[in-house]
């Protein structure tokens, strides 16, 4: 008694979308919202964003690139494969409200999954967005299409050059700012490293900055403490309290030295990939 | 029925324990259980009382000289009838209560001898059953009315045990993966085997109750709705939420709270990694914070997982440490050592923010307070470092507030507890109830049990008046 995979993208060699049956987390998730899968009756407890959800049909798009063992293993499953465990919709929903300015969505690679439904989100609400989507390279730009669907104006970059201008994603913001144009909210959801530079910038152009931290879980459901962040002064939990926070508070560094704890350990479990 | 023995006749038996430098190695169970001569030899020892005191100190009312009594006279599969009357959990209860503050303090023969072993017979007559019997199938008229169990753990799991007696159509929700609670993520394999929780859960599903894991009621599954769609509701979500110290470097990599590092390892097999996914660090020197049954589960862990240093950190003596005693002992018999009066000031990490030290103040105990427990105070100057590459912190936890953030009708008290009716675990909201950790704050399996069969008879009561 799983979760049915019904539709399956590659979208490029690390990056895919599934499909997933979960009727209940589908009918209950908010932009913003995660689950938390586990693959098998050996499998870890591993968070990903709700990318997007149909009530229709009851199913949940996911949207990961390949980083280690469990994802890897979950790349795997094909269309009609069953995941054991999905749970959510967990973590506290997009603050969402009316703003007379732009609201600058900024995606980094896989970031770009779950930036997706919180700039839907400010779309429905009648929020103007502006999305910057960057990447390595050409082939971790994701979700092109659905941005630019839900966008006023889409600016795309690569660190190589290799699809839309070359530069990173701060050189963007720059350029956005520098028009003129007032901006009310930026929304940053990458890689850590990238959400402090793009946090540091905006702090100087002081623009409230909403970031979706990504630490290591376990149970999601405030049980453990695990993904304990320093906001502020304040230790939070961002499986109950987050993953959402306000980015100028945000110890970054702290996050990257936490989310690297079992590098140890992940490359051991990666050599039954064989 | 054989005669029972004359007072201090016949000595307590003692549990068959693997020994220490063994056990040490695996997390397989550290007692290896009574021999059928011992619990028949053990049984006759109890004195049949015309009011049997033990009683009174069991939350779950198991009727033990009348077990007892029936150990005596070889009828084991009997013995764990009569204690399914009123317990569905044994062979989880005569292994992690507290006997010696509950039933067999109790106990007239401790007056002047040893207390009956009480937990111990529990645990036998259990395991016997378990090994010599089918599950006979409940035979009972359904009433037709349904009633929502939110949680699995002990407190839900005796709700439902009880409803289903009664004819209810009962559903738990869990929000893990796996059903039994804290049985399951938070007491370790060596204590508490899992696949003795896996048969008492069966037993429930062969008895009708059915099971919807990874469901976060209030989050996946709507409150109000669920209160529509069920007669009832029975809240028994424990206390969940870890307590941290609010001490500087609490965040450092090498800093878990127990419930992390039990989870990863109980729930989630790390000690087997990587056969499964889950890693666990394998630290050398661990300072465990704390000295309850949690710490001890925590620092006996840490053992297990090949720590060369072990420490308990705690901020009072010996005596007042709240653990059960024989987990006290097996732990002392495993090499942890005991840090007392120390309180934590500052986690301390290296430049690549890995913990290497935990600062501690001495402490002395001061006068007794209101509670007549002697406060512990600083004792000035007196600071000391303990070299350590890891800190578990087990100073408890308090009840998970998902649920009554979301509904507003439920109140609860400064502690986040839900606020009951003392007789029938009725909250302040219609036709809810809840019991266990979540309406006492963190506290004991036996105790949560007990909540659940209160709240099972506040249930039946509540819909049948209705």
């Amino acid at each position: 008694m799983g979760y049915k995979i019904v539709e399956r993208e590659q979208w490029s060699e690390k990056v895919f979308m599934m499909k997933v049956v979960a009727p209940d987390i589908a009918k209950h998730r908010k932009a913003g919202n995660f689950i938390i899968f586990r693959l098998n009756e050996v499998g870890e407890r591993i968070p990903l964003t709700i990318a997007d959800a149909d009530t229709n049909d009851g199913t949940i798009m996911i949207v990961t690139q390949d980083v280690g063992y469990s994802t890897a293993k979950l790349m795997e499953l094909q269309v009609g494969d069953e995941i054991m465990d999905v749970i959510g919709p967990l973590g506290q929903p997009t603050h969402i409200e009316k703003h007379d300015g732009i609201v600058l969505c900024v995606g980094g690679g896989v970031g770009i999954a779950p930036l997706h439904p919180i700039a839907q989100s400010h779309h429905n609400n009648g929020n103007k967005v502006v999305s910057i989507l960057g990447a390595r390279d050409k082939s971790l730009i994701i979700m092109e299409d659905m941005m630019k669907k839900i966008s006023e104006e889409t600016l795309i970059c690569t660190d190589n050059g290799s699809y839309g201008e070359k530069g990173l994603v701060t050189d963007m913001i720059k350029r956005v700012y520098e028009k003129g144009e007032k901006i009310s909210e930026v929304i940053a959801i990458g890689p850590a490293i990238m959400m402090k530079f793009v946090a540091k910038l905006t702090k100087e152009y002081n623009l409230p900055t909403t970031v979706s931290l990504n630490p290591i879980m376990i149970d999601g459901t405030g049980m453990c403490g695990c993904c304990r962040v320093l906001v502020g002064t304040e230790t939070k939990f961002a499986c109950v309290e987050g993953p959402e926070f306000d980015g100028h508070l945000v110890d970054f560094d702290l996050l990257m030295k936490r989310q690297a704890m079992y590098k140890k350990e992940e490359h051991e479990c990666s050599l039954k990939l064989g | 029925m054989p005669p029972r023995s004359k007072l201090g006749e016949i000595p307590r038996q003692e549990m068959p324990t693997r020994s220490a430098e063994e056990r040490r190695k695996d997390f397989k169970e550290v007692p290896t259980g009574y021999t059928e001569e011992q619990a028949l030899k053990e049984a006759l020892r109890c004195l049949d009382c015309k009011v049997p005191h033990c009683m009174e100190g069991c939350p779950a009312k198991v009727k033990i000289p009348q077990f007892i009594g029936l150990v005596a006279e070889g009828k084991f599969l009997d013995a764990a009838k009569k204690i399914k009357e009123t317990n569905a959990l044994p062979a989880a209860c005569g292994r992690v209560c507290p006997q010696e503050t509950q039933c067999e303090e109790r106990c007239v023969v401790g007056k002047k001898f040893e207390p009956v072993a009480i937990g111990k017979l529990e645990m036998f007559v259990a395991d016997y059953e378990r090994k010599h019997s089918e599950h006979e199938d409940l035979k009972v008229e359904k009433n037709g009315k349904r009633v929502c169990v939110i949680g699995a753990g002990p407190a839900g799991l005796a709700c439902a045990g009880d409803l289903i007696k009664l004819g209810y159509d009962v559903t738990v929700l869990e929000a893990l993966h796996t059903i039994g609670g804290v049985l399951m993520y938070g007491i370790p394999e060596f204590r508490l085997p899992k696949e003795l929780v896996a048969h008492e859960v069966e037993n429930l599903k062969r008895d009708g109750v059915k099971f919807k894991i990874n469901e976060v009621a209030g989050i996946s599954l709507d409150f109000g709705e669920l209160r529509k769609e069920y007669d009832a509701v029975f809240l028994g979500t424990g206390a969940g939420l870890p307590v941290f110290l609010n001490v500087p470097g609490e965040h450092l990599c090498g800093v878990y709270s127990a419930n992390e590092y039990l989870t990863r390892v109980n729930l989630m097999g790390a000690y087997k990694f990587p056969e499964v996914d889950t890693p666990v660090i394998r630290h050398k020197k661990v300072a465990v914070l704390g000295g309850g049954n949690v710490a001890m589960d925590a620092c006996r862990t840490a053992v297990r997982l090949g720590a060369e240093k072990v420490y308990i950190v705690y901020r009072r003596t010996e005596k007042e440490l709240p653990a059960r005693l024989e987990e006290i002992h097996h732990a002392m018999e495993e090499g942890v050592e005991f840090r007392f009066l120390r309180a934590p000031l500052e986690i301390i990490g290296d430049e690549n923010d890995n913990v290497v030290a935990i600062r501690t103040q001495v402490m002395e105990l001061g006068e007794p307070d209101e509670d007549g427990r002697r406060k512990p105070i600083a004792v000035e100057g007196k600071i000391e470092d303990i070299e350590v590459d890891a800190v578990i912190i087990a100073i408890g936890t308090t009840p998970n507030p998902l649920i009554a953030r979301k509904v507003p009708e439920l109140k609860i008290t400064k502690k986040g507890t839900y606020v009951i009716d003392e007789e029938t675990g009725e909250t302040s909201m219609d036709g809810v109830f809840a019991g266990g950790d979540a309406a006492r704050g963190a506290a004991t399996v036996i105790l949560a049990i007990g909540d659940g069969k209160r709240a099972a008879y506040g249930i039946d009561k509540y819909l049948s008046e209705k």
